[in-house]
């Protein structure tokens, strides 16, 4: 049994709080440093060590953005992926997340073609920019397999069906889906590995292969500006969270008292 | 973060850097504290510097290595100390059993011993001190009695850096003791050598990642084809080691010094006292201004001196592999100077440094910077031993001016031959 898998992965800024232009609504990229969403880091590092368990499989790494995106394919090369892919032309601009999810599903059927039948494709739950996680889940949708978002564990594979531990506010649930299918892990799945010197060598001297609309055979109507039927109306930061109360009593016993009345009075208990 | 003068490093420095100071961001700091209250080793934060690669960035690829020398090690025990001088030091104490099979290996010991310690897959450990020789290592008591092809190995050693963790150990033993300092010869000892087993574990002030042991060997019998060198040219290998491994102690020093630094500009920035920052006081700032100056100084002397260091092995190194003698004999052969002077300079520069640079940032601190919940103190403790090990910084005096002195006793002599001529 072999595996064949992509990981969809994105570059963001590199941070986690991204300062948006309260007058414009633009994310604030000046001066911004860029990385892999620190969210589909664990989607790569997924990737990889399925492929490293299973003799034989492969990951590839497919990213869509600017000329600079190339970067985090590189990183990518660096830490074990076995190929990569760049959707980069200037028609994918403004894609939301609707047109993005179709590219995708191109690139992939794209790759398909080339390289032989994907198993599984994973992608993180969100990234760190515009937070939506719906890129994942629309992929899925675009490619028609089943799916399953925040992955905290692959608890079996196989060359016909993966067993996965879904990760929910009240509990774990255990699912099963029928290969090919599509993840959408959570950061508590793996822990990410740095690249090694090697593979940063190796990295440097790969010549990335960028695909275009064209190549991909993507409809116009349904990418960039034109294809998002999403409407920015406003983009802010988050209001801070406040300082919350303040329980005061002169003993525990009389503070948890008064925190379980106020509970009380929330109706919470 | 503080930006330094641009050392106009090649693209694989400049990547040995960024990877080493994300390594130390993600990995190291995160473990520092629990390492240094338990004096734990961390093993698992060892297997991630060993998958990044960089045990091996000092040694030549034909040995498993990067193909670097002094100046990419040295940029990855910087980097390592910025976050924990102790967990630097299992990648400097590793190279410094390296080194001098490096320069005194016969191929065959090169090829054997090498490329386990570039890959990492074994640890090296140097052990030379022992309880009534330190700064004196002509007092070795350690003997190695010829026993047909073998060696038989007695005595003990002390302060061993990488203790037990490491399965490689270069080690100095007299096979003369009639001969004193000339009697004295290395040995590469390897793990699990009958009769070679581990004594205490030392509890130490700082570097408590590190594990230090001390060593016993009783009637622990070596194959002859581990000598490293001439028997009775031990000193002589262990000083030319010292004279290349010296700076990697300096790149600690400067690391744990400029780790100390950041600490405190990133606290006193925010800790306000009389209603303002600690940092706008000018008192703190002439404090910032010094430390930074010297760790700045320190680090030129450092960087300049490594890139000799690197031409100098590298060349030799590719000239031994086509004559077969060892790397040290090209060294000679290349350059007749020694670079003792320099090296010492380097290791009291940047250790002085570092005790210098870690004290004022408590200071700067104050009351938090002495609490064990802050890691400024840990850098305090951290940067003593620097002062120490490979050579205290008297005996680093000791041998600039000894250096120095000769130097101008040639001059005066090559003098009067040209007046004489």
């Amino acid at each position: 049994m072999a595996l064949n898998i992509v990981a969809c992965i994105k570059q963001t800024p590199a941070t986690t709080s991204i300062q948006i232009d309260p007058s414009t609504g633009q994310i604030l990229s000046e001066g911004a440093t860029y990385a892999i969403s620190p969210f589909d880091e664990y989607a790569l590092e997924e990737g990889i060590r399925l492929k490293e368990k299973i003799t034989g499989s492969w990951v590839a790494v497919l990213t869509m953005g600017p000329p600079r995106a190339e970067e985090i394919l590189r990183e990518a090369i660096a830490r074990g992926a076995d190929s990569v892919y760049h959707l980069c032309d200037a028609a994918f601009e403004n894609s939301d997340t609707y047109a993005t999810s179709y590219i995708l599903s191109k690139a992939i059927r794209k790759i398909q073609q080339d390289k032989g039948k994907i198993d599984l494709v994973i992608c993180a739950k969100q990234t760190n920019d515009s937070d939506s996680g719906q890129v994942g889940p629309g992929l899925a949708g675009w490619l028609d397999w089943p799916n399953v978002s925040f992955v905290k564990k692959i608890a079996e594979i196989t060359d016909k069906k993966i067993g996965v531990e879904r990760m929910m506010e009240d509990g774990t649930d255990a699912l099963e889906m029928e290969l090919p299918a599509l993840i959408c892990v959570v950061k508590e799945i793996n822990e990410p590995r740095l690249p090694s010197l090697k593979g940063k060598m190796a990295a440097k001297k790969t010549a990335i292969a960028k695909w275009t609309a064209a190549d991909i055979g993507a409809d116009a109507a349904k990418i960039g500006q034109q294809g998002s039927p999403t409407a920015v109306i406003e983009r802010a930061s988050p209001p801070r969270r406040s300082g919350g109360t303040r329980i005061e009593g002169g003993t525990l016993e009389e503070k948890a008292k008064k925190f379980v009345d106020k509970l009380k009075e929330l109706k919470l208990l | 973060m503080l930006l330094t003068l641009d050392h106009e490093f090649s693209d694989e420095q400049k990547e040995i850097i960024k990877l080493a100071r994300e390594l130390a961001e993600k990995k190291v700091k995160p473990a520092r504290s629990e390492c240094d209250e338990k004096e734990k080793f961390p093993v698992e934060v060892v297997e991630d510097i060993k998958k990044a690669d960089l045990f091996g960035v000092y040694l030549p690829q034909e040995y498993g290595g990067f193909g670097g020398a002094n100046t990419e090690l040295c940029l990855v025990t910087e980097e390592l100390a910025k976050a924990c001088g102790g967990i630097a030091l299992c990648v400097a104490a590793s190279a410094l059993c390296g080194l001098p099979i490096l320069m005194f290996g016969t191929e065959e010991q090169k090829k054997r011993w090498l490329p386990q310690l570039a890959s990492a897959q074994k640890l090296g450990a140097f052990t030379i001190t022992e309880p009534d020789a330190g700064s004196d290592a002509t007092a070795t008591q350690a003997t190695a009695k010829k026993d047909g092809d073998y060696y038989i190995i007695n005595g003990l050693k002390n302060f061993c850096s990488n203790g037990e963790v490491a399965g490689i150990y270069t080690l100095f033993a007299s096979t003369n003791p009639a001969r004193g300092p000339r009697g004295i010869t290395a040995f590469v000892v390897e793990k699990g050598t009958p009769g070679f087993s581990f004594g205490k574990k030392e509890t130490k002030m700082g570097i408590r990642a590190s594990p230090t042991y001390e060593l016993v060997f009783k009637n622990c019998k070596v194959p002859a084809t581990n000598r490293l060198g001439e028997e009775g040219h031990g000193l002589f290998v262990a000083q030319a080691t010292f004279d290349f491994s010296r700076p990697g102690v300096g790149a600690q020093a400067l690391g744990i010094a400029q780790g100390a630094l950041d600490e405190t500009i990133k606290y006193t920035r925010t800790r306000k006292q009389f209603g303002q920052t600690v940092i706008s006081f000018q008192a703190i700032q002439h404090m910032i201004a010094d430390c930074a100056t010297k760790i700045e100084t320190a680090r030129a002397l450092l960087y300049s001196v490594n890139r000799v260091m690197d031409r100098t092995i590298k060349q030799a190194v590719t000239k031994s592999l086509s004559s077969g003698k060892s790397v040290y004999d090209e060294m000679r052969s290349l350059r007749s100077d020694r670079l003792t002077k320099y090296s010492a300079m380097v290791k009291l520069s940047c250790s002085e440094t570092a005790m210098q640079v870690t004290t004022d940032c408590v200071q700067m601190c104050g009351g938090i910077g002495y609490m064990r919940d802050f890691p400024v103190e840990k850098y305090m403790r951290d940067a003593k031993i620097t002062q120490i090990y490979e050579g205290t910084s008297q005996i680093q005096k000791n041998e600039i001016a000894m250096m120095i002195i000769k130097e101008y006793a040639a001059g005066a002599r090559a003098a009067k031959e040209l007046v004489g001529a």
